[in-house]
């Protein structure tokens, strides 16, 4: 009797450090799931920053290179061969007609499109046909959309090199991206505010004009604007369509020929003198100044009218 | 008769001119919605109206294997081979992957498991900065920022590389991963990660195991779209990755991608209508080929394989 429950008192004592022993081990388990789980969010925050930490060079590098070089003479004179000389008034009005240009095309153009889409299109071939379009186009690389820009406006319908050219190849390359943001935004609007209006008598044009679009045009100007400031920056296309780089006067109508920024930037870092260098850092500045401010002004939109 | 015909009408009211004017409307709504479809006609029928010139005269079979790109020398030693181009696209579209695709995945899941709401909010913004720079001052970065540095590292690599130009690609690229497989991520349902959760997962665990699983289709569908934007990326691989087409496969030398080609060629004088000329839209139609691929292979992927909750 005493023998049998000294066996058992054993096997429990048994039991329990074998208990114990498994609690430890789950225990440094646990620890260690912990710490690979620490580190990995501490890889992946360092993964984060490197976008950020880039960004921040990138600008410290390009002002403290720059802008010492970004006077009242550098925005009023014209490209030179001497860099004491030279100045990006050209290239900043070239930039400002092909974004005249460009602004009104793309939003008509987009606006029109996104409203037939989500407002009148059945669903059919016509525009399953058109949305894949628009998503394909809004992958193909901005150089072909320059090729087409080179084939179809500066030589079929004569163009020549002008900034016409230029700004019609800007608004079929940025198309896409308003007509995606402008379906956003129509799409947001709440069905009941149509019903609403309809039910009153308006017509489908009346509602669309009067109801649909007012609410709709914060988040359309969003889009067109940062759209816009991507063609700003593009480079490639108009180098296809043949911007000049050495102009020393500003468009006077849309058949002139043309200069951009970008373009009188990779000019500048083309070449082999130091100063140049420095111009093309001040280009720099003055393009990423216009870019930010429509940046801002995109943010600012979205936030004053979000409901 | 007529005296039907009024009975037929009779409530049937006559269109206003308003009213009639309105059904112009869709008219001029499709015709901008077939804009789009008439820009992709436009690109086809550009391409294959100058490419067709430029086989008239350059045998396609030569054009795909000829390992020599000479298309802006003099006539009697023009080669036509896209090959070193074709590897010079491959080589910086594979070193911006090398860079891009870890640190795109890494900021994703931070973004996406990880990062508190606040900081979300300060991270977010300054990646869309980083995707709205121009190509340009990427460039500009590259030449006088990045290619210094690294010979520092590399003191015999020359002053146009691939290397470079692959790093600042690949940062080019870096948001556009970052914030479409984020997208991927956050759409799975809540659900599942609490499952795993209350199993007693940790965040990686959950992250790994759980969510990147599910949300695959989409992440390596970010994958190909951003490959396929380095492939047709233009001016900061022509800045500094150089202009020497090249069959060695060296990421420490200057070689020259199809984009920089084209770059080269357009803003050299040469006429309209001679061969190399036509050269341009060969290579032009060979990226659009590449890039509509990628791009059509990752709509694919995102459709074929997405999960269903």
């Amino acid at each position: 009797m005493a023998a049998e429950e000294l066996m058992s008192k054993h096997k429990t004592a048994l039991n329990h450090e074998r208990a114990f022993d498994e609690e430890r081990k789950i225990a440094s388990r646990v620890k260690q799931r912990r710490g690979r789980n620490r580190l990995a969010h501490g890889l992946f925050f360092l993964a984060t920053l490197v976008g950020v930490l880039v960004l921040a060079v990138l600008l410290f590098d390009i002002f403290q290179r720059g802008w010492s070089y970004v006077t009242a003479d550098f925005m009023n004179n014209f490209a030179s061969r001497f860099p004491s000389r030279a100045g990006i008034k050209g290239a900043l009005w070239g930039s400002i007609w092909l974004i005249a240009i460009t602004a009104p095309l793309t939003f008509i153009i987009g606006v029109g499109a996104a409203i037939y889409l989500e407002e009148y299109a059945k669903k059919g071939w016509i525009s399953t046909l058109i949305q894949v379009n628009i998503s394909n186009l809004a992958g193909v690389p901005s150089i072909v959309f320059g090729m087409l820009g080179l084939t179809i406006f500066v030589q079929i319908l004569a163009l020549k090199k002008s900034v016409l050219a230029g700004g019609l190849t800007l608004t079929l390359l940025i198309l896409p991206v308003v007509i995606v943001a402008a379906r956003e935004a129509i799409a947001s609007v709440p069905n009941s505010l149509r019903h609403a209006s309809l039910a009153m008598g308006a017509t489908r044009w009346q509602t669309i004009q009067k109801v649909v679009l007012p609410y709709a045009l914060p988040g359309i100007m969003t889009g067109t604007i940062l759209a816009l400031s991507r063609a700003i920056g593009e480079t490639a296309p108009l180098i296809m369509v043949g911007a000049a780089t050495f102009l020393a006067f500003t468009p006077g109508s849309v058949f002139d020929e043309f200069s951009a920024l970008p373009i009188q930037i990779y000019n500048w870092v083309a070449q082999p003198k130091e100063e140049f260098s420095n111009l093309a850092a001040a280009g720099i500045i003055v393009l990423l100044v216009i870019l930010l401010t429509m940046n801002g002004l995109a943010i600012f939109l979205r936030n004053k009218f979000q409901r | 008769m007529s005296q039907l015909a009024e009975k037929k009408n009779f409530f049937r009211k006559e269109k206003t001119w308003r009213e009639k004017m309105e059904a112009l409307i869709p008219g001029f709504l499709l015709l901008c919605g077939l804009l789009s479809v008439l820009t992709t006609v436009g690109i086809v029928f550009t391409l294959i109206k100058e490419t067709a010139s430029f086989f008239a005269e350059v045998p396609f079979v030569d054009f795909i294997t000829g390992t020599k790109w000479t298309a802006l020398f003099s006539e009697d030693q023009r080669e036509f081979g896209i090959l070193p181009l074709l590897i010079g696209s491959l080589q910086i579209t594979l070193g911006a992957a090398v860079v891009a695709v870890p640190l795109g995945i890494g900021s994703a899941i931070y973004l996406s498991e990880y990062a508190p709401e606040r900081i979300r909010r300060v991270i977010k913004p300054v990646l869309e900065v980083l995707a709205g720079i121009p190509t340009i001052v990427f460039g500009y970065f590259g030449v006088t920022f990045v290619t210094p540095l690294l010979r520092d590292f590399f003191p015999d690599m020359d002053f146009f590389n691939a290397l470079s130009a692959s790093i600042v690609v690949g940062i080019m690229i870096l948001p556009m991963i970052a914030s479409l497989s984020e997208d991927a991520m956050r759409s799975v349902p809540r659900n599942i990660r609490e499952a795993a959760y209350g199993l007693g997962s940790t965040r990686l665990e959950v992250s790994l195991k759980v969510v990147l699983p599910a949300a695959l289709s989409g992440i390596v569908a970010s994958f190909v779209l951003a490959l396929s934007r380095a492939v047709g990326e233009t001016m900061a691989v022509t800045i500094i990755a150089g202009s020497t087409p090249s069959m060695s496969f060296s990421y420490l030398e200057s070689i020259q991608t199809m984009t920089a080609f084209m770059v080269q060629a357009s803003t050299g004088d040469i006429s309209y209508h001679s061969l190399p000329y036509y050269s341009i839209y060969a290579v032009g139609a060979t990226l659009f080929v590449i890039t509509l691929t990628m791009n059509l292979l990752a709509l694919y992927i995102s459709r074929r394989y997405k999960e269903e909750y």
